[in-house]
């Protein structure tokens, strides 16, 4: 039976490991600035921890093997150098790799988080309700008109609240249902929630942050390839949330002013 | 070495009324069993429902006979919807957190061995521990009850996140009444687990037996000591918690409601709370929940192992000092389920080190147990089999926790079925493994018949593959970007990997018919297995030392005295290789 064991459990370490080593499931193409680094780390940490997988797996498959059901009279041995050389072993295995991984890993979260976006990136303001997302760019005045709840009239397309009557800045607002973007543009998400917890996630550009209701919460990020992607919500957020998605539509220059143009006389 | 001898000992007579005998009963192997009755009712229940959720995920159009009985408007015409699949989703996690991966391996084990392997009659409190069972079975009522109202359960997850959870019924079906029934249900299962973790805590250390020094304590006592201290912390958090969503539901608070929401076309009448508040609060009890269900399997599978393999572990108290420190640090690594949430970014880091730094502890006692099986002899039972599958899914759950330590790396798989693969495996598959070792361990003890290890071992083969199969892709799902919580997947993009959802749901239904095995072996073996002998494992702590089952006051008329560490396994002694915790004897050789 050890050996039984021993054999299935190779079998299954192998196994697992193998779709990972030869890539057959990997994340989309990065078309992100800053997407390449999160893509290192995550490949970074795949090799750590299949080592350790694959290590562990096989040592345990080897010493079941080795030593279950022994003919040999059955006296038991005990690992020259015992607990402490497990002990350190462990703090400097794992320790090393804590400290790499969490010390000097970090850039990618740093170029997301703790850089603002640049004063001249594009500002789209982006709203999740259920089940849709609804993009929101400030027009020609370069100022977003202001929220008002209870404006929300989704049979009227006032899908934000904004009250253009009275509200001069609201009146040159642009409002999607696609986040369309300039290639190599900076972006600057201004999120929030019209009523349940949201998420916006793009594989694409590495990019995952909830919509909290209640909090303005931001976002930038640099497209770099041309193309369009889903936008997911991966917050659960009602009965909708498999369906609630959006486009992020990656342009050139001259074809992100065409766009707003044709949105501009839609309004 | 302490000289001591029996001391006679004060007798209660065993009670003789069906009702005191069998239902509310006071006696703490009752109790455990009963709690192990409602682990598997619940588990049942949980697997079936993610037997519908996984047949929902890749034939969405099935019909599936009998469904519309339970819900109309869920399963009408025996095909779930999408919100019905929230529902299973919700009532999955539910039930397998709470009343399996708390129960099982904690309240049921412990509740039944610890006063035993301490030498006591019973625990401290046996009043408070058949109310905290009866509490407990009370929260799992109301929780099914769900089920049969015509809201049908939530669908905010397990989790429940504010506002969805906190808003009513106009957020969706089953928002209205079936989240306030979940809200009772956790309130109450709080309020019983504090009972029974104040129990545990006391017991230990004020019932053990002359000679029974904590570090001679059992492996597994020690484990479910440290869980009852940290579910004490936990559940007093999540407690109050609940009673806030109560009453944001009930009573018009804004906990955690803001101010501004338009949902269903309705301005929301809240304003001033937190959505964020209630995922701290939430999380400072979920995170250390994942220790509450992996510790004590950590302790089952040490002790099963040292029994298996002749030998006592490289050190018991290096797994134990190692134990305290997971349960010390699994209190500041909450934060690391947020990273995204919108908390801010700086803290996030601050979560990261110490969730990392919390595999050092479970490395030591991974190595350990590796390192212990060199140079064992090892006994290849069913028990020994589920304990050494344990570690070996233990590890692959748990270098996936590296991934997503790192806030950077987060950012891509948060939400993402690596996540579930992750939690499912290291939480849910070990810390099961870690119940079914017990439970060929110590069902002789517990029922007075042994369990057929034929099918014990079928039954191994069958999980131990199956769960593999099952769990091991969903990694790869997640790396691709395949998010979890979706009902269906309507999109180009994951529609490419529907050959691995369809894998994944043969070897869910392959695996679950699996344990049809072990139901059988169950209810077989109860009544027509083996008589069991008081020691059949040859082991060498306090429960060995009384007849299968124990008798009413677990030892008779006399306290036992405890001479030795519990693990004197690989010595001469007069029976054997081993030598047993109370037995006088001087140990020679080892």
């Amino acid at each position: 039976m050890g050996k039984f064991f021993a054999i299935i459990l190779v079998t299954i370490a192998i196994a697992s490991a193998y779709p990972i080593v030869a890539h057959l499931y990997v994340q989309p193409e990065d078309i992100s600035t800053h997407g390449h680094a999160i893509d290192e780390q995550l490949a970074d940490t795949m090799a750590e921890s299949g080592f350790a997988f694959l290590g562990a797996q096989l040592l345990l498959a080897f010493f079941v093997w080795k030593f279950s059901e022994r003919k040999d009279g059955g006296k038991v041995r005990h690992l020259p150098g015992g607990a402490k050389v497990m002990v350190v072993a462990a703090f400097i295995l794992v320790g090393t790799e804590v400290l790499a991984l969490g010390v000097f890993g970090q850039k990618a979260w740093a170029s997301v988080y703790f850089s603002p976006a640049k004063a001249d990136a594009l500002q789209v303001q982006v709203q999740a309700g259920q089940f849709a997302f609804y993009f929101r760019y400030p027009g020609a005045d370069g100022k977003f008109g202001a929220l008002h709840p209870d404006k929300i009239d989704e049979g009227n397309s006032n899908f934000f609240g904004l009250d253009p009557a009275n509200d001069v800045e609201a009146r040159d607002d642009v409002v999607a249902a696609e986040l369309a973007v300039p290639v190599d543009k900076e972006v600057h998400l201004l999120m929030h929630a019209k009523d349940v917890g949201h998420s916006f996630y793009v594989r694409e550009l590495r990019l995952q942050q909830d919509f909290v209701p209640g909090l303005d919460l931001s976002l930038h990020f640099t497209a770099t390839k041309l193309g369009k992607y889903e936008i997911l919500c991966t917050q659960l957020c009602g009965l909708g949330h498999y369906n609630m998605k959006a486009y992020l539509d990656v342009m050139s220059q001259e074809d992100f002013e065409k766009w707003m143009k044709e949105k501009v006389s839609e309004q | 070495m302490q000289e001591a001898s029996p001391a006679p000992v004060h007798v209660h007579a065993p009670p003789t009324g069906f009702l005191r005998k069998h239902v509310f009963s006071l006696d703490h192997k009752v109790i455990g069993l009963q709690y192990y009755g409602l682990a598997l009712a619940a588990v049942t229940l949980g697997m079936v429902l993610s037997w519908l959720m996984r047949l929902h995920l890749v034939w969405p159009t099935a019909k599936i006979p009998g469904l519309d009985l339970i819900s109309k408007v869920g399963a009408p015409g025996g095909v779930i919807t999408p919100e019905y699949y929230l529902s299973l989703l919700t009532m999955h996690g539910t039930l397998m957190v709470f009343f399996v991966l708390t129960n099982a391996p904690f309240a049921a084990f412990g509740n039944y061995f610890l006063p035993i392997q301490i030498g006591a009659e019973d625990m401290a409190f046996p009043r408070f521990n058949m109310m905290s069972f009866w509490t407990t079975f009370a929260a799992f009522c109301v929780l099914v009850l769900a089920f049969f109202i015509p809201d049908g359960p939530p669908i905010s997850g397990w989790t429940a996140y504010a506002p969805l959870s906190a808003v009513g019924s106009d957020a969706g079906p089953g928002l209205g009444w079936g989240q306030n029934l979940w809200a009772i249900s956790i309130a109450l299962f709080c309020a019983g687990s504090l009972l029974g973790a104040l129990n545990f805590i006391a017991t230990t250390l004020d019932l053990r037996a002359k000679g029974m020094t904590l570090m001679r304590m059992p492996i597994c006592t020690w484990a479910w000591f440290i869980t009852s201290c940290i579910a004490l912390l936990a559940f007093a958090v999540l407690l109050p918690a609940c009673l806030l969503l109560i009453l944001d539901r009930t009573a018009g608070t804004s906990f955690f409601i803001p101010s501004g929401l338009v949902i269903s076309d309705r301005l929301q009448n809240h304003s001033g709370g937190s959505p964020l508040l209630w995922q701290h609060l939430f999380w400072f009890f979920g995170h250390p929940e994942v220790y509450i269900a992996i510790l004590p399997s950590m302790g089952i599978v040490s002790h099963v192992l040292m029994a298996s393999m002749r030998k006592p572990l490289l050190s018991a108290k290096v797994i134990i000092y190692s134990m305290l420190s997971i349960g010390f640090l699994s209190y500041m690594v909450w934060g690391h389920h947020m990273f995204v949430s919108g908390m801010n970014p700086f803290s996030s880091l601050l979560f990261s080190f110490p969730t990392l730094t919390i595999t050092i502890p479970a490395t030591i006692m991974t190595l350990i147990w590796l390192g212990s099986l060199y140079g064992a002899n090892l006994r290849m039972t069913s028990a020994a089999l589920f304990a050494l599958g344990f570690i070996s899914m233990f590890v692959s759950g748990g270098v996936s926790g590296f991934f997503l330590a790192q806030p950077s790396i987060d950012i891509y798989l948060h939400a993402t079925y690596f996540v579930v693969g992750h939690f499912h495996m290291v939480m849910g598959v070990a810390s099961i493994f870690g119940v079914f070792a017990g439970t060929y361990f110590w069902f002789g003890k517990m029922t007075g018949r042994m369990l057929n290890e034929t099918m014990g071992k079928v039954h191994f083969w069958v999980t131990f593959i199956g769960t593999y199969c099952i769990f091991m892709p969903f990694h790869y799902l997640g790396l691709v970007g395949n998010v979890r919580r979706y009902s269906s997947f309507v999109d180009d993009f994951m529609g490419p990997l529907m050959p691995v959802h369809k894998f994944i749901t043969i070897a869910a239904l392959v695996t679950g018919a699996g344990q049809l095995v072990f139901l059988f072996n169950l209810f077989h073996s109860r009544f027509w297995g083996k008589p069991a002998p008081a020691n059949p494992w040859e082991g060498t702590s306090l429960e060995w030392s009384i007849p299968s089952p124990p008798p009413w006051n677990n030892f008779g008329s006399v306290h036992p005295v405890v001479y030795h560490d519990s693990y004197q396994y690989g010595v001469k002694g007069s029976q054997g290789d081993y030598v047993m915790q109370d037995s006088p004897e001087q140990i020679v050789g080892g």
